[in-house]
């Protein structure tokens, strides 16, 4: 029941033997030991689990790893370049925006996700993008002003 | 001020070390459950050291290792571990600036501190910390008068500072207990019953041999059930074709009645409430109104049962090797929860560690103890093995134990002047305190979830009434307020279906919902300004300051449009921590939803330490409040907990978060008080106000679903 997959993670290929069942996340973390995504349904409900699929957020918690075969994902690891921070992780460092954190690896997944096909997001642009997101700590305001931060940055710097 | 933490632990070795390295290394024995209490301690201890705060590491709190500061609950650990760690740190600053006149040979006065590098203002000559204190122990006492830092030379306290660990976080470095690993470690799941009552009677064989055949392992004791796997997904799936195997007697199931009527009609212990304490001796059965009453008007509020709903499932990493059981947790009390699994296993405590890792935050007593409980009984099956047991979402919805139902009736006379001249709320609800407390006959034990389930179970322990001031059902049912006549009573009920303990703020949520929606209406029935009302009934300044601060904010947002409506509300949490006045606009829509279109927080509290860490935990408090009222509430039948996910147990999300104004009282010099919980109980009330400007609707019942609503205005 096992298999051969090609993965490409952050820029990285691995070549994986697993079965093939096995949902994304638990080759994310438990094989290549990137525990960003975070477990926190199994059931796509909650959003933790987000990584990037050619450039889309996708849930990894339920879609089975052979779907991903050839694919680039990008995990909230690769998000960070030659150690320094993406401008949207530097954001809610500033922000302060995440409380316990669990769920914010997601987060910062679907905001990198949105900034990238719209740099100026309006409202309901913001509230689509982390529609499957949840936090119980309440760190939403938090959130939503790092967002507003980055977008006020990026708009004065042309 | 007695501090409890160093009454227990007086030495300065127990809360702080020097490295001849330049690192300052903190041991408090609160943990960090995304309060951002280590952000905090670390700059208390910084600032009073005179040392960057990047200097300063917080040890992961651990049993025989960290002060035993009991529980990391009940908004305490700045009054607590925050003042104990400041006066740690002030008392060692001294001793080494008597170390350095020594060394420099001037006088102590002389010496002045920048980063550990002690320089005396007569000679160019210096030493530092590192140095002085060459790692070696202090071997004195905290000084409780150790001579503090005036707030005026504050350089870190009360200034921005980067949370700790948030750069982990969100560059996903390991930094939870579910993101530990261990050489030979092992994935491990429970399986538990359909519902509380329900117990195994046996397994299909041909299933589990073909599960061990797998290399999956069953782990049995009476009902408790769990498997393990070396890879993860194995064990998740060999958990439910374990579950899809399993034959059990179903009993009766849940008992399914109205609760909250069982909640007044029921058995119940009935306590008079004095100044905040219960008393032992007879509830006084009614109120009566005084003489003067020209107008008496009472009501009655209810709150269902409501989850934690931690993000990350509750998980637990347990090893047992050579008869020691290590156990790494992300409980809020790793002390009594080492004590009362020792009880369970029938070992020797001494014989067992307990070490605290970040888990997703808890707000309360979540599943975090339980599942410590379940991982170390099947670590316990394979000595040499560590195993990380995780729940699952399911685990985590049906089997945590919730914050009580409440009830609460409320009764209050005005005088011809529109004064409340006769106030009485009697609170009925069933235990906010089942966190496992080691006592007689394995109270603790038997606290714990999986003891109930063993071969050889543990009964239920039956709740005994807390007693202690402002805690459980009773906290905040003393209103702040001048009313001269009081009749207070809390209703510890019996033999209510579902389990129970500390959520966020206890009993303070759903008292504070009733007292506030009341001070509204009885404002309205006597045609009176509902902050003007509240205004004539307090005495204290900073109430009155915090709610003059979010009234005039709210002047800013003007007249509300049809449709919407603007409410306010106060607390001071516990009587004496953080005075939290919010305000809020909310939109009800021809759906029946109810929008949050914007907020404000006034909160005092206290000498501000770290003003981002307190105005999230403010923020957080109001927006998990706001989904609790809006949309929560345990679902259950007598097959079990029908809410066993975000789909059957809606949470407030992104789509309904109002802009957020936070206002910090500035009060140098006064004493931290804890503000974690402060703004739940005002935040139910101002909604429910908001939405009865808004609509007319005098909302009792949370939540404030567009059903309740459509429901109110047929009724």
């Amino acid at each position: 029941m096992r298999a051969g997959i090609t993965l490409n993670v952050n820029g990285k290929t691995h070549e994986i033997s697993v079965d093939p069942a096995t949902p994304l996340i638990y080759v994310l973390r438990n094989r290549l030991g990137l525990v960003g995504a975070k477990l926190g349904c199994g059931l796509e409900q909650c959003g933790a689990c987000a990584v990037l699929v050619d450039g889309e957020p996708v849930l990894s918690c339920v879609r089975a790893v052979a779907e991903f075969g050839g694919r680039d994902i990008t995990t909230v690891e690769g998000l960070r370049v030659s150690g320094e921070l993406s401008d949207v992780q530097r954001v809610f460092v500033e922000e302060s925006a995440a409380q316990c954190g669990y769920c914010t690896p997601g987060i910062v997944i679907a905001v990198t996700a949105l900034l990238d096909r719209t740099p100026q997001p309006d409202k309901a642009d913001i509230e689509d993008a982390l529609r499957d997101h949840l936090c119980r700590c309440g760190s939403h305001a938090s959130v939503l002003r790092a967002v507003s931060r980055l977008m006020k940055e990026r708009a004065a710097n042309g | 001020m007695a501090n409890p933490s160093l009454t227990k632990h007086p030495d300065l070795d127990d809360w702080l070390s020097i490295g001849a390295d330049g690192r300052v290394t903190i041991r408090s024995g609160k943990v960090d459950i995304g309060q951002r209490i280590s952000t905090a301690i670390s700059m208390i201890a910084a600032e009073e050291l005179d040392v960057a705060i990047d200097r300063v590491d917080i040890v992961a709190v651990e049993t025989g290792v960290s002060p035993d500061e009991g529980v990391t609950s009940g908004s305490n650990s700045m009054e607590e571990s925050g003042n104990a760690v400041r006066l740690a740190a002030a008392t060692a600053r001294r001793h080494l600036l008597g170390l350095a006149a020594q060394a420099l040979d001037v006088d102590i006065a002389t010496l002045e501190v920048d980063d550990g590098l002690v320089q005396s203002r007569t000679t160019n000559r210096s030493t530092t910390y590192w140095e002085l204190a060459a790692g070696a122990s202090f071997g004195i006492p905290v000084d409780l008068q150790a001579g503090v830092k005036a707030p005026q030379a504050y350089r870190i306290v009360g200034h921005h500072a980067v949370t700790r660990g948030i750069e982990d976080i969100v560059t996903g470095r390991p930094h939870f207990l579910h993101d530990m690993t261990m050489p030979g470690m092992v994935h491990g799941r429970v399986v538990r019953p359909p519902h509380y009552h329900a117990r195994l009677e046996g397994l299909d064989e041909t299933v589990t041999d073909r599960l061990v055949n797998e290399g999956i392992k069953v782990v049995r004791d009476g009902s408790f059930l769990a498997v393990t796997a070396d890879d993860e997904y194995a064990a998740v799936r060999g958990a439910e074709r374990l579950a899809a195997c399993a034959d059990w007697d179903l009993g009766d199931g849940l008992e399914l009645q109205d609760v909250f009527a069982r909640l007044t009609e029921n058995e119940r212990v009935s306590l008079p409430v004095v100044d905040g304490v219960p008393q032992r001796e007879e509830a006084p059965e009614r109120y009566d109104p005084p003489a003067d009453a020209a107008l008496t008007l009472e009501a009655r509020y209810e709150r269902p049962y409501q989850m934690h709903g931690s993000i990350g499932p509750s998980t637990a990493l347990a090893s047992f090797e050579n008869g020691k059981l290590s156990i790494w947790s992300h409980s809020q009390g790793i002390y009594i929860l080492r004590a009362s699994i020792a009880e369970a296993l029938g070992m020797d405590v001494g014989d067992l560690r307990v070490t605290h890792v970040p888990g997703a935050g808890c707000y309360g007593h979540n599943g975090a103890d339980d599942v410590a409980l379940d991982a170390a009984l099947v670590a316990r099956t394979m000595p040499g093995t560590p195993v990380l047991l995780k729940w699952t979402r399911q685990d985590e919805h049906a089997w945590e134990p919730y914050g009580s139902c409440m009830v609460m009736e409320l009764c209050a006379s005005l005088n011809s002047d529109g004064v409340v001249t006769g106030w009485s709320h009697d609170s009925y609800s069933d235990t906010f305190n089942m966190r496992p407390r080691p006592g007689p006959d394995k109270i603790g034990a038997a606290r714990l979830l999986a003891t109930r389930y063993l071969a050889e179970p543990l009964a239920v322990p039956v709740p005994q009434p807390a007693m202690r001031r402002h805690v459980g059902i009773h906290r905040n049912l003393d209103p702040l307020y001048n009313f001269a006549d009081r009749r207070l009573v809390k209703h510890l009920v019996r033999n209510l279906p579902l389990r129970t303990s500390a959520l966020r703020a206890l009993g303070a949520y759903a008292n504070v919902f009733a007292i506030e929606s009341f001070m509204d209406e009885l404002a309205d029935a006597t045609g009176q300004d509902p902050i003007d009302f509240r205004l004539r009934h307090l005495d204290d300044d900073r109430a009155v300051d915090v709610l003059k601060t979010a009234a005039a904010h709210m002047e800013s947002w003007g007249e509300a449009a049809d449709g919407n409506g603007h409410g306010i509300a106060f607390a001071q949490y516990k009587n004496i921590q953080t005075y939290a006045a919010v305000g809020v606009e909310v939109e009800v829509r021809e759906d029946a939803s109810v929008r949050l279109v914007r907020a404000v927080i006034a909160a005092d509290a206290g000498q501000v330490v770290d003003p981002a860490g307190l105005a999230s935990q403010l923020e957080g408090g109001f927006i998990q409040a706001a989904s609790w009222t809006l949309h929560e509430a345990v679902q259950y039948d007598p097959d079990g907990i029908a809410s066993r996910d975000w789909d059957t147990y809606p949470i407030l999300g992104f789509d309904n978060i109002p802009e957020i104004e936070t206002i910090l009282m500035e009060r140098p010099a006064s004493p931290f008080l804890g503000a974690g919980e402060a703004t739940a109980g005002p935040t139910g009330a101002a909604i429910a106000n908001a939405i009865r400007r808004a609509t007319g609707l005098a909302l009792r019942r949370i939540p404030f679903t567009p059903d309740a609503l459509r429901a109110a205005a047929l009724a």
